[in-house]
């Protein structure tokens, strides 16, 4: 039965460290219990939701700019694969382009972030996204046409 | 080839409930919102049997007294937006009021107590989302849609889109139909 006491799962890839270290305090000052784990680079992250014995996230967040493998990439192979169709994915990018935001929807993303400059624009955004996320989740909304940009 | 469907989520959860609880046998009545009237004794295996089955379509008999009222305010306000070619002019407050039979300080207080959101949140959702299945699946202009979710205007509901979205409704359009070509 879904409450609000539910875990929610979430996955973060991203290669700089500080952006890691503000997600998860960001995180753990929120209100809803949740569960996260961290990825260095996008083929950590496709190795680890490629296991069939893992939990599937509730959402994953994915840094658009990574080397080797680009959060746009990973984006491309997880919509591909129709086990992970319930997973959210936000994307987050210093990159404000109409063009890049609209390319990332119409490839399967659900939610857009333009990375804040300081820490308490992030909290504030990640609070925003994580609440969303969850009304669409505990409220059986339409993955498919969830979008949020912020 | 591609086919597109539309469909009745609450219909369609009616006619799961009905089918499993024929397929166990099991008395009922179907009542209004999420409720089920279950005739005579069930015993625990057969109940049993009936949750796991109906886990599969991702429908849970809830058990708990508080989450039962939030699930009725729930549907409630869904069916609120749902039902009728257009929202009712009475305020909402009063809708839930009369509708759930209790005061709406009670209500509002237990969903946010509750949920991690606010009944006037969890209400604009909703229109959205109807908002956005009215233009992809019944491809009604804004000036449609904001008249059947009872919008004062474009302008309003546009913004009220681009607030819950991030997104205009012409944006969004735009993205659903380059989505559904490309994975043609």
């Amino acid at each position: 039965m879904i409450s609000n006491k539910d875990l929610m799962h979430i996955l973060i890839a991203d290669d700089d460290e500080d952006d890691r270290t503000f997600f998860s305090e960001a995180m753990t000052e929120l209100k809803m219990n949740n569960k996260l784990t961290l990825f260095n680079d996008g083929k950590d992250l496709m190795d680890y939701l490629t296991d069939p014995e893992i939990t599937l996230p509730h959402i994953l967040f994915l840094d658009l700019n990574m080397p080797y493998m680009s959060g746009f990439e990973c984006l491309k192979m997880i919509r591909a694969n129709n086990r992970f169709r319930d997973v959210s994915i936000a994307i987050y990018s210093t990159s404000s382009s109409e063009k890049d935001i609209e390319e990332t929807f119409i490839e399967g993303a659900n939610i857009y972030i333009k990375k804040p400059n300081d820490f308490t624009k992030l909290k504030k955004v990640i609070k925003e996204v994580l609440n969303i996320n969850w009304q669409f989740h505990s409220s059986g909304l339409n993955k498919e046409t969830f979008f949020f940009s912020i | 080839m591609k086919l597109y469907i539309k469909y009745d989520g609450i219909v369609a959860c009616r006619v799961i409930l009905q089918e499993q609880l024929e397929r166990l046998d099991i008395k009922y009545q179907l009542l209004d919102l999420g409720e089920i009237e279950i005739s005579g004794v069930v015993p625990p295996d057969v109940m049993a049997e009936l949750q796991q089955s109906l886990n599969r379509y991702s429908i849970f008999i809830v058990d708990n007294e508080k989450s039962q009222l939030i699930q009725r305010i729930k549907d409630t306000i869904v069916q609120m937006i749902y039902e009728n070619e257009k929202l009712p002019s009475v305020t909402i407050s009063q809708y839930l009021s009369d509708k759930l039979n209790f005061s709406y300080g009670y209500i509002t207080n237990i969903f946010t107590e509750h949920t991690y959101s606010s009944i006037e949140n969890f209400i604009i959702i909703q229109k959205i989302e109807r908002a956005k299945k009215l233009i992809i699946e019944e491809q009604l202009t804004l000036t449609e849609v904001s008249y059947k979710l009872n919008y004062s205007s474009v302008a309003y509901l546009s913004s009220q889109f681009k607030k819950v979205t991030g997104l205009t409704p012409s944006a969004f359009k735009r993205i659903v139909d380059k989505r559904r070509s490309i994975s043609s």
